[in-house]
């Protein structure tokens, strides 16, 4: 069955069975293996994506069910070399351990800083709770949250500034 | 004039993470993104019955579907002598079942597809026949006389029976019962829980027939042991394997053991002679790979009249599942349990220990345990605050009346232990003013008058890591060493190699830092690899807290072998007697006249193209280190929490850790870590078990039964510390990645058991879930 | 695991959609926010031959409010519930239970439709609809029909329904004219976020005077269905809420309760969870319905 969406920005079209789910679609079809598998019950988020600016768990989804949308990975996060705003949060707060669940938690950090630019920590934690981690204890996460929309509340004040920094590493 | 760089790195720096970049970005290079060209895709059947006999198994019309090219099966695998497997523990596991399956979860058969769909279609279409038998799902029911004899398969094995191990001296220990004022006796039971890292296990196995490789990409903490384990087991020369561990997502010790799927996997691509990928659903992961725990255990502890601990006396059963798989070092059948004197000063032990087969997956060593420390420290910080209560004594106190010392260091304990170092009245005295406990004592009680059911747990571990010296750390022979090779190039910068493997604990940075501490080069400059068994010298890998205390030690020991040889370099480039160069912030400078210097970077090129006669060129070196001993980290931790007496949930409303690790290399990093194993904590002790019925249904292998803790119900953590050194460890530093999930789910649990104390309740195993708490309230008559 | 394959149509029109159902019966199966049933699809606990999916036909994802009722479309979101001012003003319990729903991101996809369809005896929107007293609006090639809430559920995964009907929209009663004199409380104890619940209570009431006018219990995952507790809302109407009174209806809901054991708790705890619970919604929905009386 064909099927076309934007991904990241750019026009994709496949042609898959409908059982296809979208996280296969995005690793497999479109080699974006960003976006991750971690259970089978649709139960850890490590597979969050944005469709129409909205956070969905791609494992519960049909690439059949996204026709014509338009989907944010975690490749699609950074401008160019200049991580956004969350992934430059999640790198000077180390939000980060082992990484896999990473990119679902910016997705759903972004999402969450694009509707509510000044969330408390309960709101963090609220927004999180789809996304599991193993490895930090959440701690570090909040606190990543909360730089990010500290660095987009002054990009927002001062809009000549850029809003993140090409950093972490290779 | 000597050029001034920056030694950007030091140790105690929280420098940011040098590995986030691909990971931020979603580059990372996890085991399910990498694809082989012509790479097949494996699924496994597993059994549906704990304990049964297998009758047929009919791949007719599964190896007729569409893009099949294999299906395996127990007979295939025996064929070629691979149906069984050595265990990290001596026994044997099963491959592919051939005569019985022995858990629930256990491997039948794969196959073997171009895409994984059609792997999965055709498994639906594999017919096995099954004599269904008795199982038997716990020590209790292993023991018993005329009970389903589980490893029938072993020849001399009678009955579940699989060791029986003991620590300290029972004849002292017998002797100071008999003198105690007063006995306190625990029963309690660790359950079954399971690491569950976000990613699962898996391999792609790329047996080349052309060149004779064969390559392995394994999700795995240990790759070198593993390729050994392979050489062994497969018979291919082990100069021609490969085991690549790629970026692993969480390992927490689920990573250790060799799984059958590896074994099948390889298996088919040796006769395929296509790359073959398996990666496990999570319910696989949950059901059929290490799990954690799963201790019956019995304390008691002889007391006298002032509270003044004289003895303990522990027994243990182990559920081990259906073979025994533990991942821990030979001499120890139960791992290092003895170290279950903990904390406190006394004068003689007694542990016995027995190991039992059971019809569940087997393990049990897994889930930062340090090999079986989270139970002997669970068992331990509960016995103690039970004897606290039973005293009427406060849990603080009573503990500090009974810490070893810090004069008594190195202490010998009753159980052959020799802690290096350690001060816990000053990590206790720490915690209790970061909690305010006076304050949070007085609050307590004056809710618990309004009719609150509120209380304050303490738990203050002594964790042993670092394994280990090599006389009495081994696992299947190979000697618990670590390695570290570093070689610093022409320019100045280096690149350090390593036989452990990082799963997230930070080790692109950590190690580099030591490097710069070191050897001044700055951590920027300096590249750590680890998991591919090609490059990477010899290692035992990552587990049980060990990477800083063996391999980090390794590479302080390199780095000075490197900068020894920098300063004969320097000696010649400064026309200097070695003896008045003095050393420091990356540079070797003549005492006296401190612009007559040589940085780091000049005098690593002048390895390459100005070496003084005689000297071998280059700047570089191994180190294999084998450690004097153990190192014990140790720390105090304090929960508040309140009960709803409605509905018996529990919310915790304040943790204070404070650990004591030795130096800490990234103080950021080693944060990060001991949030983690709070969180793990508060999931063991909260939520997490994987339990079976009667017949021996796995419940708890998936994520709706086995339940993770989100942000939502995870508490803040407020961190302390206070840093005693190892003096063994040539930077004093000591590990710290298990001292939380070692030491909190005491803490969790004291403190409902300090809450439902006042209404005469005494134990509540884990999970202390909310039907329980309210059971344990109804029962006093307490309602809403 | 991977689903089992299946044929897939996304009809634009609802004409479509029923004649699709039609034709295929029981071998269809229609999908919304698919958030029940790619899970079911992907353990191959359902292996229908053809899914519907509808989200594709316009105007079905509207909430709508006219005089004595919200009306729920079948594609509005649990999310799109927790954020509606027509549900916000007139029947707020709707956006505190869908608050509770799984977890934040299976809330952007699923539907309350899909959900009560799903008829999952722990679904928490089934004791809402019940609390209320609902109208179910299911239509096929046949006609329109209305199915009462209490008619609706028939045990566990069962409905109604026929095989070729899709429900169109859920219809709430509301009072006329803003939620003044009602009030409602959705309480739910869950093990962690996106567990089923361990027991859940929906509660709405609407006051006259001092007294209660009307009442309407539901509970979740205490039986092979949700579960209406018609004695305990009997016990109330008409009377003062004092302690005594809320006390004897939390004790009648608890009697109505068919839990079974199991990980997450006795029978004994179930039915004391549910006591404890219509206990505190009655008396968390009067106090609301006080305020927004005045």
């Amino acid at each position: 069955m064909k099927v076309a969406m934007k991904v990241n920005g750019v026009e994709h079209a496949g042609d898959v069975e409908p059982r296809v789910l979208l996280v296969d679609f995005l690793r497999s079809n479109l080699r974006l293996t960003g976006t991750h598998t971690g259970c089978d019950t649709s139960s850890c988020g490590a597979c969050t994506v944005l469709v129409d600016g909205e956070p969905i768990k791609s494992c519960t989804s049909l690439a059949v069910q996204v026709e014509g949308r338009s989907i944010t990975t975690v490749e699609g996060l950074a401008q160019g070399a200049t991580l956004s705003a969350v992934q430059a949060g999640f790198h000077e707060e180390h939000g980060l351990q082992c990484g896999f669940c990473t990119p679902g938690m910016m997705i759903t950090g972004t999402a969450l800083l694009d509707r509510n630019p000044d969330p408390t920590e309960d709101e963090i934690r609220w927004a999180i709770s789809g996304n599991i981690c193993r490895c930090t204890g959440y701690m570090n996460i909040v606190k990543a949250i909360q730089h990010a929309a500290k660095v987009r509340a002054a990009a927002n004040a001062a809009p000549r500034e850029t809003a993140g920094a090409a950093t972490g590493g290779q | 004039m000597a050029t001034e760089v920056h030694m950007h790195g030091r140790i105690g720096e929280s420098i940011k993470r040098k590995e986030d970049g691909r990971f931020l970005r979603g580059k990372g290079n996890y085991l399910d993104d990498i694809d082989l060209p012509a790479m097949l895709h494996m699924v496994i059947l597993r059994s549906p019955h704990a304990h049964a006999r297998v009758k047929s198994v009919d791949t007719a019309a599964a190896s007729a579907m569409p893009g099949v090219i294999a299906v395996v099966t127990g007979e295939l695998m025996a064929q070629h002598k691979l149906a069984w497997m050595p265990t990290l523990s001596y026994d044997t596991q099963a491959v592919l079942a051939t005569d019985k399956v022995r858990f629930q979860g256990q491997e039948v058969a794969a196959v073997v597809a171009e895409t994984k769909a059609q792997a999965e279609d055709a498994r639906d279409l594999i017919v096995v026949e099954y004599d269904v038998l008795p199982a038997v799902i716990s020590p209790q029911q292993a023991k018993e006389a005329g009970a389903a004899l589980i490893r029938d398969d072993k020849e001399n094995q009678r009955d579940n029976h699989i060791y029986h191990w003991e620590a300290g001296d029972q004849a002292t220990t017998q002797a100071a019962f008999a003198k105690a004022d007063k006995v306190v006796r625990l029963h309690t039971f660790y359950p079954r829980c399971h690491p569950a890292p976000l990613e699962t296990c898996g391999c792609i196995a790329d047996v080349n027939g052309a060149t004779g490789k064969a390559t392995i990409y394994m999700t795995s903490q240990a790759p070198h042991a593993i390729r050994t384990v392979f050489a062994l087991v497969t018979g291919l020369p082990e100069q021609n394997i490969r085991v690549i561990s790629p970026d692993i997502g969480g390992g927490f010790g689920n990573k250790v053991p060799v799984y059958p799927g590896y074994v099948v996997a390889t298996a088919a691509s040796l006769l395929i002679g296509r790359p073959v990928k398996w990666v496990e659903d999570r319910n696989e992961n949950l059901i059929s790979t290490g799990f954690a725990r799963d201790f019956h255990m019995t304390g008691d502890l002889a007391l006298d009249k002032n509270g003044k601990m004289l003895a303990l006396r522990v027994h243990l059963d182990s559920d081990n599942g259906a073979f025994f798989a533990d991942a821990q070092p030979t001499k120890f059948k139960a791992g290092l349990f003895h170290i279950v004197t903990g904390s406190y000063d006394i004068p003689t032990a007694h542990v016995t220990a027995d190991g039992y087969y059971t019809n569940k997956a087997p393990g049990g060593v897994a889930y930062r345990c340090s090999f079986r420390v989270t139970e002997a420290s669970y068992l331990i910080e509960r016995l103690v605050t039970n004897a606290a209560i039973e005293l009427g004594m406060d849990q603080a106190e009573f503990r500090m009346k009974n810490f070893i010392q810090p004069e008594q260091f190195p202490y010998h304990s009753a159980t052959g232990w020799e802690y290096d170092s350690g001060d816990y009245p000053r990590a206790m005295n720490v915690a209790l003013e970061q909690l305010g406990y006076d304050e949070m004592r007085k609050d307590v009680e004056a809710r618990r008058k309004k009719g609150e059911v509120t209380g304050i747990g303490i738990a203050s571990f002594t964790e042993v890591v670092g394994a280990g010296h090599g006389a009495e750390y081994d696992i299947l022979g190979l000697r618990m060493f670590d390695s570290a090779e570093l070689r610093v190039h022409p320019t100045g910068k280096a690149m350090l190699r390593m036989g452990t493997k990082s799963q997230g604990q930070g080790h692109e940075t950590t190690f580099a830092q030591i490097v710069t501490e070191e050897l001044g080069i700055p951590a920027a400059d300096v590249a750590v690899e680890e998991g591919d068994t090609d490059t990477a010298p010899y290692g035992l890998g990552t587990y049980a807290s060990r990477s800083t205390a063996v391999a980090g030690a390794a590479t302080a020991m390199v780095a000075r072998k490197l900068r020894d040889k920098a300063r004969k370099i320097a000696s010649h480039l400064l026309e200097a007697a070695e003896e008045d160069l003095e050393w420091e912030n990356g540079r070797f400078y003549v005492k006296g006249s401190t612009d007559r210097a040589k940085t780091i970077q000049e005098i690593a090129f002048a390895a390459y193209s100005n070496i003084p006669e005689g000297m071998e060129a280059g700047l570089e070196g191994v180190h294999y280190y084998d450690p004097p001993n153990m190192t014990f980290p140790f720390g105090t931790y304090a929960v508040v929490v309140d009960v709803d007496k409605g509905t018996g949930q529990v919310k915790v409303r304040r943790v204070v850790a404070v650990d004591d690790c030795g130096v800490r290399i990234n103080p950021m990093i080693v944060e990060g870590q001991i949030h983690g194993g709070l969180a793990e904590g508060y999931g063991i002790a909260f939520m997490e078990l994987i339990t079976f019925d009667a017949e021996g249904n796995c419940i708890g292998s998936n994520f709706m039964e086995y339940l993770l803790p989100t942000a939502w119900e995870t508490p803040r953590f407020e961190l302390g510390e206070t840093t005693t050194p190892s003096p063994h460890h040539p930077l004093g530093a000591k590990g710290v990645g298990e001292s939380p999930t070692v030491g909190s789910p005491a803490a969790y649990v004291n403190a409902v058991m300090d809450a439902l104390a006042p209404y005469g309740v005494t134990n509540i195993d884990m999970p202390v879930t909310s039907d329980k708490v309210w059971a344990a309230l109804r029962a006093a008559g307490v309602t809403e | 695991m991977l689903p089992a394959a299946f044929d897939y149509r996304a009809p634009t029109s609802l004409d479509e959609a029923l004649s699709l159902l039609k034709q295929h019966g029981d071998e269809a199966k229609v999908m919304a926010g698919g958030q029940s049933l790619i899970p079911l699809l992907k353990l191959r606990f359902s292996r229908p031959e053809l899914v519907v999916d509808i989200a594709r036909i316009p105007n079905l994802n509207a909430i709508t409010r006219d005089d004595g009722h919200v009306a729920i479309g079948a594609l509005a979101r649990h999310v799109d519930i927790e954020r509606s001012n027509e549900v916000a003003a007139a029947a707020p319990m709707l956006a505190e239970a869908a608050h509770w729903i799984a977890d934040p991101l299976v809330r952007n996809r699923g539907t309350l439709v899909g959900s009560i369809c799903h008829a999952d005896p722990a679904g928490d929107w089934g004791a809402v609809v019940l609390a209320f007293g609902a109208d179910i609006v299911a239509t096929s090639q046949s006609g329109k029909r209305v199915i009462h809430a209490q008619d609706f559920f028939q045990g566990p995964f069962t409905t109604a329904l026929k095989a070729d009907e899709v429900v169109m929209e859920v219809r709430i009663p509301v009072a006329k004219g803003g939620a003044g004199g009602t009030g409602g409380a959705y309480l739910k104890l869950e093990r962690r976020v996106g567990d089923f619940a361990t027991v859940a209570v929906a509660v709405q009431v609407e006051l006259e005077g001092d007294k209660i006018a009307k009442a309407g219990i539901g509970l979740t995952a205490v039986g092979p269905q949700n579960i209406k507790a018609t004695d305990a809302e009997r016990h109330l109407h008409g009377k003062e809420p004092t302690d005594e009174v809320i006390a004897e209806a939390a004790r009648l809901a608890a009697a109505a309760a068919e839990p079974k054991e199991d990980a997450r708790g006795s029978v004994a705890y179930k039915k004391d969870v549910v006591r404890v619970f219509v206990q505190r919604g009655l008396k968390t929905a009067i106090g609301r319905a006080r305020e927004a009386r005045s």
